[in-house]
């Protein structure tokens, strides 16, 4: 197949950035989106022109580096998956495709279509994690945990960190990502003993890092490559409450 | 430089790693504070050490190629991790766990490393569930497993399709932990481009920034390469993307010995090549042979038919199909380990029963597990890998059984260590797919996200104190030392020349053909002749690469071509030396076949005799042939058999 692809230009995160359009010609439909754009910037290095920059890594849809926003949607246009995942057989002949990056104010763009999601990093560090040291630790059944609690907690935890749902939401809101992981804790009894200062760690950070409030549009779970559910932010939201009521005054 | 002293503790088998915790140097909180670790990759065993050693309170600068530390490639790990727990009482115990690894590895591994790995194994079970990673769990609340290749027990927990992606993400929440606390460092999006030795020990570190292209010094008193595996050799891998082996290959020409290079692991079930655009090759995992069943044509016109699209693979009748692993393999049937299962599947496209438009692909096949178990059932445990699969190959594998074919997956092989995971260089650790230490010729399925998690979480935070408890004397290192500024200049002028050669070919032109040569004569059947092909063939690309390779751009920039022409120059070098090991092994183990050397029935051949030992080359200079040096393995606990999985 024939294709027109528009791409976001962008030098540095100081410059300004524009839409410049490229032809890729003899595209099979068996191959993927991002082996399409290897394609077009081997073309690219061939006649001495600079290659589109876009990060991507373990191209099976778990790495959560692939971040392009695809005719208007994170991850193009097939839902419960990534870009590296999708096929060329979604596009037909002839179509024009608009390639852009992430655009959220807490993720800069770095080069064309590469951002910095670094700020994901700050809020997993301010109090994404269960507080034990290596060693120490008791049994590893000696815990029994409910089945259901266990699989919840694995459907929160499948989230790979893209920012495709900070990319969908029209606030930038980060509540999704932040949600899944005060989830997948606070389901757990090893998570649980701190999960009230946890989720207001996370939720200062998160504010802090400029993300945007939820307001219930669900762009973020009709986006997300992982299908992450938004009954995750009910929970955090409950989760956050909770501990601000239950919180001794300073 | 470097005697291969392996330095394995006296006594039982089963009381060496005691014995060595007890008698180890151990350095106090005091000190601690005043000695840097730096740590390259943060994968399982990068991560892993770098939240370790933080937590015992050393100052960790922790390095990453990737944006965030929760990329790394071990995150594509997905059917499980082994542990010698015997929660299922089907009579596993370390034992066991361990000589299904040392049996499993074709007698090239070392004894006590192989005792120690499974030792610990359940302690990284226990400490996985404290950090709140979601292993799958049976109705009653507790652990569930399954099983895997090369073994008769259940002996792998799993966390559904994604158990790298949940283990990877307890390191990185440890990790981020210790990162918040001020203890670790992290550096992300950089690339190791030297090790810096002072006085015959590791002391430092050349990283270029792939954001700005600056090349910077960073000094500690010991440094650790976890930079993970180099599959990525053959071009077409499983391997990520910007899986590299640059560091390890730094370290290898500053002196470390390179162990074992030709162990590669070639996974038996991925989904077969289908073009020649393809980027990268897509496991499907594992644990699927525990359901699914591998068969091709009993008859070579059926398969032509099926190649031609003639006929479906459903129509083909029982007495039709040829299931060549439960045949020749009858007591492990489709579970035989990797190498086993990946030289059946060519053995079987070779004579002409292969399927699919090339004839380089087996079907794994799921009918009889859905009649058996439900749909449901298949669902639950492999929804995510079916899923996988339709995308990629545009086939429902509920209805139409899936096709597979072997592809490079894992290498053995890596940077030569002794049992306190220390190099040939005093200062330099290497630890998870980055060393060579635990697998001997092939590894067993679930054994990776064992072995890394082992050294990162339980042997380095250890081991490391027993090197730096005589450092605590020599100060910080300053970073304007002249070994810093020569290693500097050398990075500087290799990036200049790569950038001034303005050729006619892309780097990727060169990895695809680097790919194709390793594949072809360094790949699942080597042979001397092709070997010594091979050799001469990487040398006339090696000198194709440097004249006429084409780098555009600038260093002062993100650039992805110079960051790929740098691993690809690398990657050559490293092929060579793969080519050489396996020239110099005139036997057959594990993943390493040679087809000179082989039983009647066309099994693997060991030549105990002569090859009991592990490789560990030495570098002698660019373009002067490497020293070969030999560890001799011995093995006093348990008795060297033919592998037999009949």
């Amino acid at each position: 197949m024939d294709l027109t692809l528009k791409i976001w230009r962008q030098a540095s995160a100081e410059e300004k950035g524009k839409f410049v359009n490229y032809q890729v010609q003899n595209i099979s439909h068996d191959a993927s989106f991002l082996e399409m754009l290897d394609i077009l910037n081997e073309s690219l290095v061939t006649k001495g022109d600079d290659p589109v920059a876009f990060d991507h890594d373990c191209r099976e849809g778990i790495c959560g580096a692939c971040s392009l926003y695809i005719n208007g949607r994170p991850h193009g246009p097939d839902r419960g998956i990534t870009t590296c995942q999708m096929h060329m057989r979604n596009f037909q002949d002839g179509e024009t495709i608009v390639i852009e990056p992430w655009r959220a104010r807490p993720f800069p763009v770095i080069k064309d279509l590469m951002v910095d999601r670094s700020a994901f990093d700050a809020i997993i560090q301010a109090g994404g994690y269960v507080s034990v040291r290596t060693g120490g630790v008791p049994d590893a059944n000696a815990i029994p945990i409910k089945k259901r609690d266990a699989d919840l907690a694995m459907d929160a935890a499948a989230c790979i960190g893209c920012g495709a749902c900070v990319a969908a939401c029209k606030n930038a809101s980060a509540m999704l990502f932040v949600s899944a992981k005060v989830s997948q804790f606070a389901l757990l009894p090893q998570g649980r003993v701190e999960a009230q200062e946890r989720v207001q760690k996370m939720v200062a950070k998160m504010d802090e890092l400029g993300f945007g409030n939820c307001t219930n549009t669900y762009a973020c779970e009709a986006e997300c490559p992982k299908e992450i559910s938004v009954a995750n932010i009910a929970r955090m939201n409950r989760e956050f409450l909770a501990a601000r009521i239950a919180a001794p005054k300073e | 430089m470097g005697k291969l002293e392996a330095k394995i503790p006296q006594g039982p088998l089963s009381e060496k790693w005691t014995n060595y915790k007890a008698h180890q140097n151990l350095v106090n909180p005091a000190n601690k504070r005043r000695l840097d670790i730096i740590v390259v990759g943060t994968g399982l065993a990068g991560a892993a050490a770098a939240a370790s050693f933080g937590e015992l309170g050393f100052n960790v600068k922790a390095f990453g190629i990737h944006d965030s530390p929760r990329r790394a490639h071990s995150i594509a790990a997905q059917g499980g991790i082994n542990a010698a727990k015997n929660y299922p009482n089907d009579g596993d115990s370390v034992f066991r766990l361990f000589y299904d690894t040392i049996k499993g590895g074709d007698y090239r591994a070392r004894e006590a490393n192989v005792y120690r790995l499974a030792e610990v194994s359940n302690d990284i079970i226990d400490q996985c569930v404290a950090q709140g990673v979601p292993f799958a769990r049976e109705y009653g609340g507790l652990l569930d497993n399954r099983s895997f290749g090369g073994a008769q027990v259940s002996r792998t927990f799993y966390a559904r399709g994604q158990t790298g992606q949940q283990l990877l993400l307890g390191a990185y929440s440890a990790l981020s932990k210790e990162i918040g606390k001020g203890s670790v460092k992290m550096y992300t999006r950089r690339d190791l481009l030297d090790v810096v030795i002072v006085d015959g020990r590791a002391r430092g570190v050349i990283m270029r920034n792939l954001i700005t292209g600056a090349i910077e010094r960073h000094a500690a008193h010991a440094v650790v390469l976890a930079t993970g595996g180099y599959g990525n050799v053959f071009f077409l891998s499983t391997n990520a993307m910007a899986s590299n082996g640059s560091a390890i290959w730094k370290a290898y020409k500053k002196g470390a010995f390179f162990g074992n290079p030709s162990f590669t692991q070639i996974h038996p079930t991925c989904i077969p090549v289908h073009g020649d655009y393809q980027s990268k090759l897509t496991l499907m995992s594992e644990s699927l042979r525990n359901d699914g069943r591998i068969w091709v044509p009993k008859f070579a016109e059926d398969a032509e038919k099926i190649r031609k699209g003639q006929m479906k693979p459903t129509e083909l009748n029982e007495d039709r199909r040829d299931y060549y692993l439960e045949r020749r393999y009858p007591a492990f049937g489709n579970l035989v380990p990797r190498d086993v299962a990946s030289r059946a599947a060519k053995e079987r496209c070779d004579a002409g029963f292969g399927v699919g438009t090339t004839g380089l692909a087996v079907y794994l096949d799921f009918a009889d597990a859905i009649q058996r178990l439900g749909k449901h059932v298949i669902e639950a445990r492999y929804g995510n890998l079916f899923q996988m699969y339709e995308k990629i190959v545009d086939e429902n594998p509920y209805e139409t059984p899936m096709m597979i074919y072997p592809a490079v997956h894992y290498t053995m092989g890596g940077l030569w260590v002794d049992y306190e995971l220390q190099t040939t260089i005093p200062g330099l650790f290497a630890a998870g797919e980055a060393n060579f230490s635990d697998h001997g010729a092939n590894r067993l399925g679930a054994s990776a996200l064992m072995q890394g998690l082992s050294d990162g979480y339980f042997v380095l935070p250890y081991t490391i104190q027993n090197y730096l408890a005589d450092q605590i004397r020599v100060p910080a290192f300053k970073t304007d030392l002249p070994e810093f500024e020569k290693a500097e200049k050398e990075v500087n002028d290799t990036i200049a020349r790569l950038l001034s050669i303005n050729g006619k070919n892309t780097v990727d032109s060169y990895h695809r053909k680097l790919g194709l040569i390793m594949w072809d004569y360094v790949g699942m059947a080597r042979n001397k002749e092709g070997l010594m092909k091979a050799i001469g063939m990487i040398q006339e690309l090696r000198d194709d690469f440097w004249n006429n390779v084409k780098v555009p751009g600038r260093n002062e920039q993100v650039n992805p071509e110079l960051e790929k022409a740098l691993r690809v120059a690398d990657f050559i070098e490293l092929g060579e030396l793969m080519a050489r090991d396996a020239l110099s092994r005139e036997e057959s183990c594990g993943g390493h076949f040679r087809e000179e050397y082989q039983t009647p029935e066309g099994e693997a051949l060991r030549d105990d005799v002569n090859y009991t030992y592990v490789a560990a080359w030495e570098h002698k200079g660019e373009k002067a042939e490497p020293a070969l040096h030999k560890e001799p393995l011995v093995f006093e606990f348990i008795e060297v058999k033919q592998r037999n999985y009949k």
